[in-house]
Formats: structure tokens, sequence, C-alpha cells
């Protein structure tokens, strides 16, 4: 989408067709002209790679619809039948949920990307937020995914859940009915979270082309975080970004085939292979491994409000950080202080994943505390203050010197 | 095609204003049907029907998990060193002051009624554990005690107590 295409099709069909809506000019000055800067790395592949994933999961997930049945007495039983009976269906159901991990997975490398080199800053505090948005959306899906099994995990994954909503004042529990359309999860709750499950991956692929449009509107960042220049600057987005692109996805995809057809139950919890009990609440109870950091979060602070309270804004502050940061540098590579504060965050992360599922007594609801404070005061006091104290190292004059050296 | 503007009102402007206005009111009825069929529908609400229960089976000491509007009610049939428990402590030093007599029916202090649902978010805790020889929570690590209050951990309220009434000694009815 950068100024009027070049697009001189051949093909007399082709022809017609573009005098009359001229996809080919979009598709050709989108994926094939599209000048991407000449020093993108490996961690750029994880754009396309998420497309891939969204994609993977709408084609598996409308293939297992035809296979499941959404009711309490029939969902556990349909979900084992699929695995049994249905051709292939072991394959498409484990597909399905270790494509949900590997995506998730996969949004954590690229937004970390994003934090690392500064990709949320001006101009692309939109694109920024858009994804954050797209996040928001994707961990609502695969929650509602995860209860559609309706095992022990997902009823009761289901119950804390939509108890969050019971911690707001006064309103708590008028909406935490009718979110369940009953006095518990039940029935129509099983329904209607199988409706929006449907229904929530075409509204992310909806915010992707929003995303997308707005990456090519103001172009990509790229590891030195400074705009292209000249020319020299960038590559044709074909072949240059299309075969890197490719060949990382087909090794993200040996990852994901791994996970799928060697340990298929690895990430998963042996009591969702029990159907859903009401009576009964399973002695340990923890979310997905993607959920845990701020499950953690949850369970760390001692009030009901404020837990649920730090559990939304943990994930709120991220539409933030555009302006939370408020260093000019963009990429951690000249910001030495940065780069340290960055790793620390990405341990405290994965530290608070792994209390996530440790039981909250003693020593580990101390550390989560801990951590739980650096994780905030990563966004709202360590970046705003970098900013201002930070001493950064040089910018080189364009990509290709930084690239290529002085003598470019 | 030109568009006249000009500082006074018009006829047009009345007609934006009048549409606008009739467009919002029927955007907002609209709403209200989308919305409310979320809430338990009527079959939901006649199934929440109150509900007898027989205690002469109930041994002391034991607990049992019945289902009221889907659900689950603790009834428990107290020992003496549980109700000397519940009653000795100083309810001023409870996280939710509320006295043990406030809590069961006066005459059937044997008799714990409570709803069976963490209040912090929505688990069933386990009987006969944790630091008061009451309910332990598995999810979060809230703890209650022998009257059902909440003594440790991140629950904000005792467990609630279902409406119920005796309909004989050894006879309740729930809802």
């Amino acid at each position: 989408m950068s100024g009027p295409s070049t697009y001189q099709p051949q093909n007399k069909v082709l022809q017609w067709i573009e005098k009359r809506l001229p996809i080919g000019g979009l598709i050709h000055s989108s994926f094939i002209a599209y000048p991407t800067p000449r020093n993108l790395n490996y961690w750029w592949t994880f754009g396309g790679i998420l497309s891939f994933m969204l994609g993977v999961q709408i084609i598996t997930g409308i293939v297992l619809t035809m296979h499941y049945t959404p009711h309490v007495d029939l969902a556990f039983k349909s979900v084992e039948a699929s695995m049994r009976d249905v051709n292939y269906g072991w394959l498409l159901r484990y597909l399905h949920a270790n494509g949900a991990a590997m995506f998730f997975l996969a949004v954590y490398i690229h937004m970390l990307r994003g934090i690392y080199y500064g990709s949320y800053k001006e101009p692309r505090e939109v694109l920024w937020i858009l994804g954050v948005i797209i996040y928001g959306l994707m961990m609502a899906t695969g929650f509602m995914g995860y209860v559609l099994v309706w095992g022990q995990m997902s009823f009761w994954a289901a119950t804390v859940i939509t108890n969050l909503f019971s911690a707001l004042p006064g309103i708590g529990e008028p909406i935490v009915s009718w979110l369940w359309g009953g006095y518990a999860v039940g029935n129509p709750t099983l329904n209607r979270f199988y409706s929006l499950h449907y229904l929530l991956p075409f509204v992310i692929a909806g915010a992707v082309v929003l995303h997308v449009w707005a990456l090519h509107v103001t172009g990509q960042n790229n590891p030195a975080g400074i705009e292209p220049k000249s020319d020299k600057d960038t590559v044709p987005f074909t072949p240059y970004a299309t075969v890197k692109d490719g060949f990382f996805m087909v090794c993200f995809c040996i990852v994901l085939a791994w996970f799928v057809f060697y340990i298929p139950n690895f990430l998963g919890h042996p009591d969702n292979y029990i159907p859903a009990n009401p009576a009964v609440t399973p002695t340990h109870i923890v979310p997905e491994w993607y959920y845990l950091p701020f499950y953690a979060i949850l369970r760390a602070i001692p009030d009901k409000l404020l837990g649920v309270g730090a559990l939304g804004a943990s994930i709120v502050v991220l539409a933030f950080l555009p302006w939370l940061d408020t260093s000019k540098v963009r990429s951690a590579r000249y910001r030495p202080l940065f780069r340290q504060f960055f790793w620390l965050f990405v341990i405290v992360c994965v530290a608070l994943g792994w209390l996530g599922t440790k039981p909250p007594e003693g020593l580990s609801v101390l550390l989560s505390r801990i951590l739980t404070v650096y994780y905030f005061a990563f966004f709202l006091i360590i970046l705003p203050l970098l900013g201002i104290f930070e001493k950064t190292k040089p910018l080189p004059n364009s990509i290709s010197e930084s690239v290529l050296g002085a003598k470019a | 095609m030109t568009t006249v503007s000009s500082a006074e009102h018009t006829r047009r402007d009345f007609l934006y204003i009048a549409t606008g206005a009739v467009g919002a009111v029927g955007a907002a009825a609209a709403l209200v049907p989308l919305i409310a069929q979320m809430n338990p529908d009527a079959s939901t609400i006649a199934a929440g029907a109150p509900v007898e229960i027989d205690l002469a089976p109930i041994a002391e000491g034991q607990i049992i998990k019945v289902f009221w509007r889907s659900k689950p009610i603790f009834i428990s049939h107290r020992t003496k060193k549980e109700i000397e428990e519940a009653q000795k402590v100083a309810v001023a030093s409870l996280p939710d002051p509320e006295s043990d007599n406030a809590r069961v029916k006066q005459g059937h202090d044997q008799w714990l009624v409570v709803i069976g649902i963490c209040t912090h978010l929505g688990c069933i805790p386990i009987a006969k554990q944790g630091e008061y020889d009451g309910w332990f929570c598995p999810c979060h690590g809230s703890q209650y005690d022998t009257s059902g209050r909440i003594r440790k951990g991140p629950a904000p309220k005792n467990l609630e107590l279902p409406p119920y009434t005796f309909v004989s000694d050894n006879k309740i009815r729930i809802g």
C-alpha cells in the first residue's frame, strides 16, 4: 500500500479483472513489491507464523465442529468419540489443541520482539494497540475453546474465570448470572461459549487485517530501530521476506509436529480427561500454561477485588506501552540499561508462569508478590524513568550502515 | 451536488436530529432482547424451586452435599467440639465478622447449612481440611472454620447461607 501500484498483468483475463477490481495490484504492492528493511532478523518472521497459525486453528476448528455436540451430557463424549472413531480425528484435535499453545508461544515471541526493538513507538502506536486487542481476543477464544471439551479442568476454568466478574462491587453477581444463563456454569454457558468460540476467530481475522493495514502504512520497524532513508536500506518483500518467513514457518511447524505426534498431551492436564463434575473441584487446578503468569499475579494478592484488578491491569497496561516508554531510541541494541531490564522482565514473566503452577502457599506466594511488583514496576516506573536517565549509544546513520559498517 | 450550510436552523437540521433520535432509541430497544436472552431462562428459574431435605440419616460429624439451583449446599451435622470452636471465636477478629448464632437457626446449633461455593472465585471447598477444621479451597487456598466463616486466604466473605427453614426437627426446606 505504498502509492499507486506498478502492477501490469500480461494476461488478458487478469487485465480485465484489474480494471474492475484492482485486487492483483493490492496483493502485488503489499506482498511482492512491498519494501522491507534489509536488516530484518528471524524474530520478524513471527507475524507470518501467527497468520498461518490462525489459519490452522480456523480450518481444524471448522472440521472439529462437524463432530462436536455442545450439550453438557454429550460434549465430553463427542470429543472422545472424535478422537477414537472419526477418521484422523485424533490428528485434527491434537493439531487444534497444540496449535493453540503454539499460537500463544508465537504471539509471546512476537510481543517480546516488539518490546525489545521498541516497535510500538511513534508512528506505530495504533499498530501496537491493534496487536494488544488481538491478544485479548486470543485469550478469550482460547479460554472458551478449552471449556468446550467439558472435562473437569474445562468446567472449573469456566467457573473461576466467570467468577472474576463477581469481584465487581454491586453489579458483579447479576453479571455472572447473565454470563452463565443460570445459577452456575451449565448447559446455557456451554452453548454460548460454543457460539462465541466459533465467532471470535473471525473477529481476530478482521483485526489482523487492520493490523497488517496499519503495518503497511507505517512500514516495518527493524533491529536498528531507525527508519529506512533510501532504496539501499530496503529490499522487496518477495523474494527476500517471503523465503525467510517461509523457511522459519517450516521450522516452527516441525516443533508443532513434534508436540502433535510425540507428546500431544504434554501441555494438557490429566484432569481434563475426567468428565465435568459440578460437585467436585479438582484438588489442584491450574490454567493452560499461556495464562499462568497472570494467574500467579491474581493469586499473589490476598484481596479478591484487588487481585482481579491486578490481573486485568497486567494485560491492559500493554496498551499504554507507547506512552509509558519515554525513550526516543527504539531498539534495545542502543539502550544498554533497557536491555538488562528487558531480559529481567522476560525472566520474571517465565518465573511467574512457573509460580502459577505451584500451590498458593508459603514461599511461592511471597515470590509471586515480589515478581508481581517487578512486572508492574517495569511498565510504570522503569520505562518512564529510563527515557530520562539512560545514556543511549549513538545510532547508525542508516540501516545499510548498520549492516555493512561505515564504508557503505 | 451542493449542500447549503447556513447558520440558521433549517428543516434539514430538524430531520437529522429527529432521525438520529429515533434511530438511537430504536438501537437501544433492539439491544434489550439481545442482552436479556442471556439471562437464566424460564425453565432454569422453574427448576430452581425449593427442595426438602431429610436430615435424619446424617450422622453426627457427617457433611452431605445437595444441589439447589445448580449450587452445592453443604449440610453439616456438627459435633460438640465443632460447635464450641465456632462459638468461642472473638467475632470482632474475623475478616467478615459474624457470630455463629447468626449463621444457624435458633435451637438447631448442630446444623450448619451453607452454600458450598468459595466466595473467592467459585470453587468447591473440601470439608474437614485446613487449619480451622472447616473447609479448605483447593483453588486459591481460602480457609473456612466450622461455621463456614472465612479465616484465611483471598476469599472476601463467609460461605453464603441459603434461604431455608426447618419444616420439622428433622427436615429442612431450602429455597
